[in-house]
């Protein structure tokens, strides 16, 4: 009663004070991450320095000095080269990839016949978006479309037939070769490798066998020379009267390969497995496809989800080799048209390959990206 | 269900009966097998049929006794002597020698890179993580083919001609034929300099043993590392210095066309090792950062708590334990520079593939030829494989 009647006894709490001004803000974040130490602060200064001298050069290449327009070389080359830029001026030649653009696409793909890679990339897209979101319905039946039927449909809607005017796989190239490629090469190579991979731990002597030796002997040579297997040795294996597309050489070139070491990848979920799951599956009278398919193999994969993507990533960047069998892919079809008169001039060849390499590492970045998201996606188990 | 009660009923009889036998995993397993064995046979022997008869039919010798032919193609950079009358097998071995060599240059300027950035990349310094992050980013996710073809037709290609070479420090020059710098001319006794050096390397190791066995014995150091850097820097040029300086040089020297004279490497080379480098740095760098945040934070604590200094602890507690994590992955990186060194045919460079490639050309023997990259590669895997190996289990962890 009276004790609350004591003046002097605060009734609020006071007010906090502002944190001091070295522990806030702009300054205290670049206190702590650039000018923590004196050692910092000379390794700061140093990368601003080679960010001052190399971007403004990149930058003004990139963009300011480029050129965006033109019909042929003279847009890119300058005056002693025979065009029209000043002397000494050195810039990308965005031109060139604009003027070039649709073969950089399709290849040598019939012009008027567009609408069919078009078609196919419309409907590769439709199946492939609700199958990368984890919550849309009817993954079954997407999966059966996107990775059954669609290699089916597109096969016969880019190589005619049925109606269709034929268009050789010769007149392929460029970024849908690409895709084309990987997209195979991954719907091929993930079902083998896990067969590899359930090969490879079995307890049947001869399979086993047969499985390590196939793995260890792909892992163990470059792509280059499985590729030049495909291509020289394939004919030689078949019998006469038969060949082979050189495309479909270069896809099973690519699909072993990769099969191989996704094999490792899977095997690694497999061995990551604790023994009591194979058990439990056991003691519940599972046959031995039962077990793998329903208990062992989704949470195998779930553990290495990271490694599959990886593979993936690699296999795409692996399909630029086929430009050296003599296919034009991306890289391949950009290679070729810098050998094209109308546009030869010194920075044909680096603007081609810049744009290469940015459409190569879109691709990528997003493969890796998903991967990092559907890691969060499936982490289940460890959450606490 | 019934039939798994009945069979659990009477065991003895359903293991007796014939029809069971089909149910025996065992017996099932065998067949399976003989199957399998079956099939590869006769795939194998479908294959070689065709084989034999399609290379009959193209005329083609089969055996490796093209390898004593005359190669009748000139090689650029070869590291034996070698001429187009040498024989197809030595022109392999020059491929094989020039394979080994960019992988050799390319394994260490990548482990360089890559223990650089990848410690960049964990460094507290924002800037520097995030250039470290930019650099693996964009190399990670870029074909190592378009690397190769973006330095040798985007860069050297367009390098001046020789005639206005870039001069560089060192008395080298920079042109779009490669880069050409002063050859060493050693003089007499410069032998005397090599032998110098291999003692120096044994002198350290001997001493680095003697200084473990000494701290383990009486718990005092001996600067073994210094004293080792001082042997192998300081022997040889002692000996260098006592024989009277027995080197000269051959200076490159710019003629009309042509720099002339001193050594030169050329733009295939070139483009490949940094290609190479650069991109198998990257993964080396993620390697490295991965390893290093593998080490629990305990451990670093725990030498805090003994009182040892930063750069002591990264020293003797977190490299020696992340070492030992990065170590099998690094292994592999390596290997995969060593076949990515096969992307030297696109720009023409002779290592194993490409030689063998025009091999393939002139004498149509694909199958001798495929074989020998097969052994080649294969081998080269196996004794890196084992080498790391050995290294690993000197590294592990030695545990009760």
């Amino acid at each position: 009663m009276a004790l609350t009647d004591f003046s002097y006894v605060r009734q609020e709490m006071a007010p906090p004070k502002p944190a001091p001004a070295s522990e806030v803000g702009v300054i205290h974040w670049l206190r702590a991450n650039l000018f923590a130490s004196v050692k910092d602060t000379i390794l700061t200064l140093a990368a601003i320095a080679l960010l001052a001298y190399t971007l403004p050069g990149i930058i003004q290449w990139l963009f300011i000095d480029a050129s965006w327009t033109g019909v042929d070389r003279k847009a890119c080359a300058t005056i002693s080269q025979g065009g029209i830029l000043p002397d000494g001026q050195s810039g990308a030649c965005w031109a060139f990839v604009s003027a070039k653009f649709e073969q950089f696409i399709f290849g040598r793909y019939p012009s008027d016949l567009y609408w069919r890679p078009l078609l196919v990339m419309a409907m590769f897209v439709v199946l492939l978006i609700p199958m990368l979101m984890p919550k849309a319905p009817y993954k079954g039946w997407n999966a059966l479309a996107l990775f059954i039927i669609l290699p089916f449909v597109s096969f016969f809607l880019l190589g005619g037939g049925l109606g269709l005017e034929p268009v050789e796989t010769q007149l392929w190239g460029g970024l849908m070769v690409t895709l084309i490629l990987s997209f195979f090469g991954i719907t091929v190579s993930l079902p083998f490798g896990i067969l590899l991979a359930l090969g490879r731990r079995s307890n049947m002597p001869v399979i086993k066998m047969l499985c390590v030796l196939f793995i260890e002997i792909i892992r163990g040579i470059p792509l280059i020379t499985v590729l030049f297997m495909a291509s020289v040795m394939l004919p030689l294996f078949l019998p006469d009267g038969w060949t082979f597309d050189k495309l479909l050489r270069a896809l099973i070139g690519v699909s072993l390969f990769s099969s191989a070491y996704m094999a490792e990848v899977i095997r690694g979920g497999l061995q990551a497995m604790p023994k009591g799951q194979f058990e439990g599956a056991d003691s519940l009278g599972l046959s031995y496809w039962q077990k793998m398919r329903l208990v062992i193999l989704p949470q195998a994969i779930k553990l290495v989800i990271p490694g599959i993507v990886n593979t993936f990533i690699g296999l795409f960047k692996d399909t630029s080799l086929v430009y050296i069998i003599g296919m034009f892919d991306l890289l391949g079809i950009v290679t070729l048209n810098q050998s094209d008169a109308n546009w030869s001039t010194p920075v044909t060849p680096i603007t081609g390959y810049v744009f290469a390499g940015f459409v190569f590492w879109i691709f990528c970045f997003a493969m890796s990206r998903y991967s990092l998201f559907m890691e969060r996606h499936l982490d289940t188990g460890h959450k606490r | 269900m019934a039939g798994f009660a009945l069979s659990l009923a009477k065991p003895e009889s359903q293991r007796s009966s014939t029809s069971s036998l089909i149910y025996d995993p065992k017996v099932r397993g065998i067949f399976y097998q003989i199957l399998t064995v079956a099939l590869v046979a006769l795939f194998v022997w479908t294959v070689t049929q065709n084989t034999i008869h399609n290379l009959e039919k193209a005329n083609i010798a089969s055996g490796f006794g093209f390898l004593e032919g005359r190669a009748g193609f000139d090689i650029a950079q070869t590291l034996v002597p070698y001429s187009s009358d040498s024989t197809y097998g030595r022109a392999l071995l020059v491929g094989l020698l020039n394979t080994l060599q960019v992988a050799f240059f390319g394994i260490i300027t990548a482990s360089i890179i890559g223990f650089v950035v990848g410690i960049a990349r964990l460094s507290k310094n924002w800037l520097i993580a995030r250039l470290a992050q930019v650099y693996v980013e964009i190399f990670r996710n870029i074909p190592p083919l378009l690397v190769i073809l973006f330095w040798y037709k985007g860069v050297i290609a367009v390098l001046p001609q020789a005639r206005d070479s870039i001069a560089l420090p060192l008395a080298s020059y920079l042109n779009n034929r490669g880069l050409f710098f002063p050859k060493a001319l050693w003089g007499n006794g410069a032998w005397m300099v090599g032998v110098a050096l291999v003692v120096a390397i044994v002198a350290s190791i001997v001493i680095f043993r003697w200084a473990r066995a000494r701290q383990a014995r009486t718990g005092q150091q001996f600067r073994s590392g210094w004293t080792a850097i001082g042997l192998i820097i300081g022997l040889p040029a002692l000996t260098f210095l006592a024989l009277g300086s027995p080197i000269s040089f051959d200076y490159p020297v710019a003629g009309r066309f042509n720099l002339t004279g001193g050594s030169t490497v050329g733009p295939e080379f070139i483009s490949l090792f940094l290609a190479l480098s650069f991109y198998t740095a990257s993964f080396i760098a993620e390697i490295v950062r991965g390893g290093i945040m593998a080490v629990a934070k305990g451990q670093t604590e725990a030498a805090s708590a003994l009182g040892l200094r930063p750069g002591v602890t990264t020293r003797l507690v977190i490299i020696p334990q992340a070492m030992r994590i990065i170590i099998p992955p690094l292994t592999s990186q390596f290997l995969n520079l060593t076949k990515n060194s096969s992307l030297a045919v696109a720009v023409g460079f002779a290592d194993v593939v490409a030689v063998g490639g025009t091999m393939l050309n002139q004498t149509g023997q694909a199958v001798e030829i495929v074989a020998l990259w097969l052994v080649i590669y294969l081998s080269l895997s196996v004794t890196t494989a084992m080498f790391m190996n050995w290294f690993n289990a000197k590294m592990a962890l030695v545990e009760r």
